[in-house]
This record gives C-alpha cells, sequence and structure tokens, in this order.
C-alpha cells in the first residue's frame, strides 16, 4: 500500500504526539498515583450503617489529625446526609481549612448519584453497593458547590450543599460547626 | 412495466455500476427519511425547550416534566434520527454499488417496520411519563417494560438490516470473484459488522437484565453490570454515527467538488482501524466509577486513543483531496487551492462545515478520554457541549448533506439554486448557533456546571449565579439552532414534494486512473472479525469477571422519584 511521503511525516508526527500523551498519563497514573478514584470496595446499598463510616454520628465532617479531615456522606434521592449539628437540624454547609486533606467517602442507598465540588477535582460517581472514596487537598479559599452530577430522578437539581474552604486559622476550630 | 424498472433490469443486464435506482427502492429509502427528519423536528423542539427551562425564566406547561423532554429529546434525536438515517442512506449506498434484489428489499421493509414499530413503543412509554430515565436508563431508575421492549425493537430491526446489507454484498461478490468490493459497500459492511458486535452488549443487558427485573421476574439487578454493557455499547454507537459521514466525506464529497478518490486502500484501512478501536473502549465513560479496577480503566483508555490513528489519516486525506482537486482545476500557489473549493455547493459547504466542527469536537474527545483529566469535566455540561460538536455538527450537517441530493434523487426532483442558497443560510445559522451553544457548554463545564440538570440556583451559591449567565446563553444558541432546524424541515418538504421534477445525480466519487491497486488482503474478513474480537476480549474479560464475581448486593427498582 502506497503512502504518500506528507501523510507519512503526518502520521509520524501524529503517532508520536500520541505516545507522548499516553506516557503522560502512564506517568501520573502509575507513577504519581493520580488514578481516578477506583477501589472497589463494596457495602450493602440497604445496611449502609453496617460501616462504621456511614453510622449517623459519623456523617459530615471529623477532624482525624492536625490537617486531616475525613467527610462522610450518605447519598439518597434528593439530598445529601452530612449528619446534623448540635441542635439536630441536617447540616448542608461544611467548612474546610485550606491546604487541609480531606478524604471524601460517599454511599448512596437507593439509586446512581453524582458527587461532585464544582470547580475541583472532586468528581465522583456514587453507586448502590459501592463506597466511592476520594483524597484531596483543598488549596483554593472560597466557597464551592456540592451537587448531584448524575441524574437520579425528579428532584435532580434540587440535590445540594456548600463546601467552604476558610482561609484563616480560626477555621480549624469551627471546621465542624454550622 | 415501469421506465425506471426496465432500466434497472438494463443495467442488471450489462451490469453497469453505479447501478439506478428502481421506484420501489427509492420508496423504502424514503421512509427512513421520513423517519429521520420527523424526529430532526420533535427532538429540536425539546432541545429548544431545555434550553429556555435552563435559562430560568420559562416553566413547562401542563406538568410536563423537564427530564421527560430530555429523555425524549436524547431517545429521538441520538436513538431514532441517526438509526433511521444510518439505515436508509446504507441501504441506498447498496442499492447504488451492489444492488438490492425484490426479495432483500422485503426484509428492508421489515428491518424498517421492526424498528418504527419499537420506536412507537418507546416514544409511547416516554409520552406518558413512564420512562423519564434518559437515553442511557441507568439501573436501578426503573422505566416501564415496553420502554426497554420498544428499543430492543428497534435494534433487532437494525440487525435485519445488518443481515440484508451483507447479503447484498455477498451475492455482488459472487458475481465479481476477481474484484474488489465497491469502497461504499466496503464501508457499509464494516460499520455493521461494528453496530452488531458492539450492539449484543446493550441487547444483553436489556434482554437478560432490564426486561426481567422491570416486569419484576427478578428482584434485583447488577447496577455496574448493566452500566458496562450499556458503555460497551455506548462508545461504538459514536462511530456508528460517525462512520456514514466519513463515507461521504471519503467517497462522495470528491465526486461533488469534480475531484478523485486520495486513496482507496488508505480509506479502507482507515475503517479497518475503526472497527478495531471503537470497541474495547467503553470504560473511558466509566472513569470516575468506583467498581473498576484502575488498571484496567488506563488500559481502555490507552485503546481508546489509537482512534487518533485512523481520524489524522482521514484528516490527511480530506485536505489532500481539497488540494489536488484545486490544483486540478489550475489553482496556484501555496493556499489558492483553497479558493477553488465550490464555495456555493451546500452539497459541499454544510459537509465542510462538519469537518472543520471535529478539530475542536476530535480535541475535546481527547480530553474526555484522558484518564485523570475525565475527573474534571466528567458530567459537566462540557461533555454536552462536546457531543454537540460531533454528532449535533459533525455528523448532522453531513447528514443534511446527504439529504441535499438523497432526497431529490429519490423523488426525481432537482435540488435548484435557491435551495442551494437556503442551505447555505442553513448551515451557516447552525454553525453560529453551535458556536455560542457548545462554546457556552464547554465553559459552564470547565466551571463545575452540571449537565442532565434542570435550572436550579443550587441553594444561591455565587457559582451557580455564575453558571445562569452561561445557560443564558445556550438558550440563545439553542434557538438559533431550532430556527436551523425549521428551515432544514422546510427544505426536506421542499425536496419530497414541491421542487421541480428532474434528474438529481447520485455522486460517487472514482479513484484516479492512476490509482495505486488495492491490495486484496483488506478484504479479509475472518482476519478484521477475529482482531477486533480478540481486542474485545483482552480489553474486558478480566474486568467483566471481577465486576461479576465481586459484586455488591443487587438493586431494586425505583420508579417513584421520576
Amino acid at each position: 500500500m502506497h503512502l504518500h511521503k506528507y501523510e507519512k511525516i503526518w502520521l509520524i508526527f501524529g503517532g508520536a504526539s500520541l505516545v507522548l500523551f499516553l506516557a503522560i498519563l502512564g506517568f501520573g497514573a502509575f507513577y504519581l498515583g493520580t488514578h481516578p478514584q477506583s477501589h472497589g470496595v463494596t457495602i450493602d446499598p440497604e445496611n449502609v450503617e453496617a460501616n462504621e463510616a456511614f453510622q449517623r454520628e459519623n456523617l459530615g465532617i471529623t477532624q482525624v489529625d492536625d490537617d486531616k479531615y475525613i467527610v462522610n456522606v450518605v447519598a439518597s434521592a434528593f439530598n445529601y446526609d452530612l449528619g446534623s449539628d448540635e441542635d439536630g437540624n441536617a447540616v448542608s454547609h461544611l467548612e474546610i481549612p485550606k491546604g487541609s486533606t480531606v478524604l471524601f467517602q460517599v454511599v448512596s442507598t437507593d439509586v446512581v448519584h453524582g458527587f461532585n465540588v464544582a470547580g475541583t477535582n472532586v468528581n465522583m460517581m456514587v453507586e448502590p453497593g459501592y463506597i466511592s472514596s476520594m483524597e484531596v487537598q483543598l488549596n483554593k479559599a472560597g466557597e464551592y458547590t456540592l451537587l448531584c452530577n448524575e441524574y437520579c430522578g425528579v428532584g435532580h437539581h434540587m440535590m445540594h450543599a456548600t463546601v467552604e474552604v476558610v482561609d484563616d486559622e480560626s477555621g480549624n476550630e469551627t471546621a465542624a460547626a454550622e | 412495466m415501469s421506465l425506471a424498472m426496465k432500466q434497472q433490469q438494463q443495467n442488471e443486464e450489462i451490469n453497469l455500476t453505479p447501478l439506478s435506482i428502481a421506484k420501489p427502492e427509492a420508496k423504502l429509502y424514503l421512509s427512513f427519511m421520513y423517519v429521520a427528519f420527523i424526529s430532526l423536528f420533535i427532538g429540536g423542539l425539546m432541545g429548544l425547550l431545555q434550553v429556555l427551562v435552563r435559562s430560568g425564566d420559562f416553566e413547562l406547561p401542563l406538568g410536563i416534566g423537564y427530564y421527560q423532554i430530555l429523555t425524549l429529546h436524547g431517545v429521538i434525536l441520538a436513538l431514532v434520527l441517526t438509526t433511521f438515517f444510518i439505515i436508509g442512506f446504507q441501504y441506498s449506498l447498496l442499492g447504488k454499488t451492489v444492488g438490492m434484489s425484490a426479495k432483500q428489499r422485503k426484509l428492508g421493509w421489515l428491518s424498517f417496520w421492526t424498528m418504527t414499530v419499537g420506536t412507537a413503543l418507546t416514544a409511547t412509554a416516554i409520552l406518558l411519563g413512564k420512562a423519564n430515565v434518559l437515553y442511557t436508563f441507568y439501573a436501578p431508575l426503573k422505566a416501564h417494560p415496553i420502554f426497554y421492549i420498544g428499543l430492543a425493537l428497534v435494534v433487532v430491526g437494525t440487525w435485519i438490516a445488518a443481515l440484508v446489507n451483507w447479503h447484498q454484498v455477498y451475492v455482488w461478490k459472487k458475481a465479481h470473484p476477481n474484484q474488489k468490493t465497491p469502497l461504499l459497500a466496503f464501508m457499509v459492511t464494516i460499520n455493521m459488522i461494528m453496530w452488531v458486535i458492539c450492539s449484543l452488549g446493550v441487547a444483553v443487558t436489556v434482554l437478560v437484565q432490564f426486561i426481567p427485573w422491570s416486569l419484576g421476574y427478578t428482584e434485583t439487578i447488577n447496577v455496574l453490570l448493566s452500566r458496562t454493557l450499556f458503555w460497551y455499547f455506548g462508545h461504538p454507537l459514536v462511530y456508528f454515527w460517525l462512520l456514514p459521514a466519513y463515507m461521504a466525506w471519503y467517497a462522495i464529497i470528491p465526486k461533488i467538488i469534480g475531484g478523485k478518490i486520495f486513496s482507496d486502500s488508505l480509506a479502507r484501512l482507515s475503517f479497518i482501524l475503526f472497527l478495531f478501536f471503537s470497541i474495547p473502549v467503553g470504560f473511558h465513560h466509566q472513569l470516575t466509577e468506583p467498581g473498576i479496577d484502575p488498571t484496567w480503566k488506563f488500559i481502555q483508555v490507552v485503546l481508546t486513543f489509537m482512534v487518533i490513528i485512523p481520524s489524522l489519516m482521514t484528516a490527511f486525506s480530506m485536505f489532500a483531496m481539497f488540494e489536488t482537486t484545486g490544483r486540478k482545476q489550475g489553482a496556484t500557489g501555496l493556499f489558492d487551492w483553497f479558493k477553488k473549493l465550490p464555495w456555493k455547493d451546500v452539497r459541499f459547504v454544510a459537509p465542510f462545515v462538519g469537518m472543520l466542527a471535529f478539530i475542536p469536537g476530535g480535541a475535546g474527545g481527547i480530553i474526555n478520554a484522558s484518564h485523570q483529566l475525565n475527573t474534571l469535566v466528567h458530567n459537566t455540561i462540557w461533555v454536552t457541549g462536546h457531543f454537540h460538536l460531533t454528532i449535533a455538527t459533525t455528523v448532522l450537517l453531513t447528514f443534511f448533506g446527504i439529504a441535499y441530493w438523497l432526497i431529490p434523487h429519490l423523488t426525481g426532483r432537482k435540488l435548484t439554486p435557491k435551495i442551494h442558497k437556503l442551505g447555505i443560510y442553513q448551515t451557516i445559522i447552525w454553525a453560529v448557533g453551535m458556536l455560542i451553544m457548545s462554546g457556552a457548554m464547554h465553559i459552564q463545564g470547565l466551571l463545575g456546571g452540571p449537565r442532565r440538570s434542570s435550572f436550579s440556583e443550587y441553594g444561591g451559591t455565587e457559582q451557580a449565579a455564575e453558571w445562569a449567565g452561561y445557560q443564558a446563553a445556550q438558550a440563545v444558541g439553542g434557538a438559533l439552532l431550532f430556527i436551523g432546524i425549521v428551515l432544514m424541515i422546510y427544505i426536506f418538504m421542499d425536496l419530497l414534494a414541491f421542487a421541480p421534477k428532474g434528474e438529481e445525480e447520485y455522486p460517487i466519487a472514482e479513484e484516479e486512473e492512476d490509482a495505486q491497486p488495492t491490495p486484496s488482503w483488506m478484504e479479509n474478513w475472518k482476519l478484521w472479525i477475529g482482531i477486533t474480537i480478540a481486542l474485545i476480549l483482552f480489553a474486558y474479560t478480566i474486568p467483566m469477571i471481577d465486576i461479576i464475581q465481586n459484586a455488591p448486593p443487587g438493586s431494586p427498582p425505583f420508579d417513584n422519584i421520576l
């Protein structure tokens, strides 16, 4: 089969770029460990409390170390359960000190949901039967919209909360409040 | 005996290529076009309603739900319009290049009616509000069983079409043992091989998982397995849309612009590569899912990127063909050939704008499939912006470009200068409308705005307020696109029933007289199918076993939240 000279150059250039792109992706994935979230950890969607992390008192944000937090969330149509505050009201706003490491762990008790802290890398599918989890550092202060970005029914667009990345030192103490 | 039939018989006797299309065949091909263009109008109207709702200034009347019209929009455009146009167009290509017997035509009608009945069933379920599950129907959201049964019938109809197509080529091949299969017939064969292999996935999940579960015969469904089978089908689905557009680019456009096919064997090779690398790649739609091993995701990402090679080959061929043709017509200098292209011929202009849209469309696709980068854009409206460039511009404008000559050819009418002009306006309106709508979607997506969501202020966050501005822009773009659709429907009806009678050419390009012969190994079907299946088994066997063996408890149906 005959290939035009320019076409050979074009394809060699294209092929080489392709190899370079894939090498960068592979380096990121296997050397730096930046895979998209996938842990294959299963859970019974009808009994998520069997896992300690998803018992009512452990939902929402918990400080586990100086600069380390865990956020446990139970998603269901059309709400993110982030636990309750001291007065027993449902939490719909999280405060996270800037620069701290946060582990998000999310499960669904019904259908497939999305979990996206809009404008950040926190973007996961949440499927019944699996624990979705992702550890990130939030380095840019500001208020972010936490929203469901996988269609889950008639109230899908009403499924949201807010995450605030706070700049000042006092943020540490008030992190779980609101 | 009608004149057309006499002519047909004559052609068969002296075996002329291309063949002429007799009236009964034209009727079959046109029937597919009717459904396609009715779907275009309904789906387009739904799209208009969506952008209006999302602008925040409009509410749907009569208790119609946003997600109901979104489901209708997706199903009727992504599944019905595309499939009917493609099957009808491919029948015509084969009728033209290898011929169609009376028996094959009867089976062609069977495929048409099976698909049409399936469409009607699915549409009924959606219109009654019993199937607000969007066109991806992700479990454990449950639609009425009729929704799934209708979809299954559409797929069965396309399988009948595939069998007829292969039989058409087989019969021709037997009568012409030492000739290569005509290029367009070769391409249709490849597209239907890919389609049948990939649609087995959606057939299995619909027949084995969804239908029994929605009827209550099984209590639970394996959600991840159903999603994986869906995306095993869902990505090659987009190539099933794209390859017929490539058929027109490689083998029809050269004729329209007065040139020749750039390289017959290169065109065939690119189609073979598309067959290999369209299917074993579905995981790149599932990158942010919790239950699939990341190494296998990465392997499928690498396989996904292999389609860049035939895409680059296609891009080169197109522009090489344009330049060669321009130079033959006396163009000199570096870019003079570009001016020589027939800028007043809508049969060329519409697909050409489609080709241009594929440059950002393809680049966006590379971003989407990039293992880690995907996390930033997954399920944001960036993705919606992406496929409105690829399917709703590249593919659709090429299909329009085909319709301008195919419809009058089938109805025995002429494409008039007036329609050429209107068509070029249509193309411009489409390009501008899409630039605004898709552009706004891309930007809003990068800012985190979600796809598949009705208007929401998200509790009044600053981000949501910022998104609202882009949604207003999408309403402007979407309204322009709807004007484009109305114009296209007008053109379609004119070419059907009002344009002056005459003979419109069915343009099929030829090779250069001194073209290199196409190697015969190109038609080693067993080898191509063998490699395709081997790649699929490699990419899917181990992760599939993992998904089934390590499955969590299944999910019961949810239909009370729709």
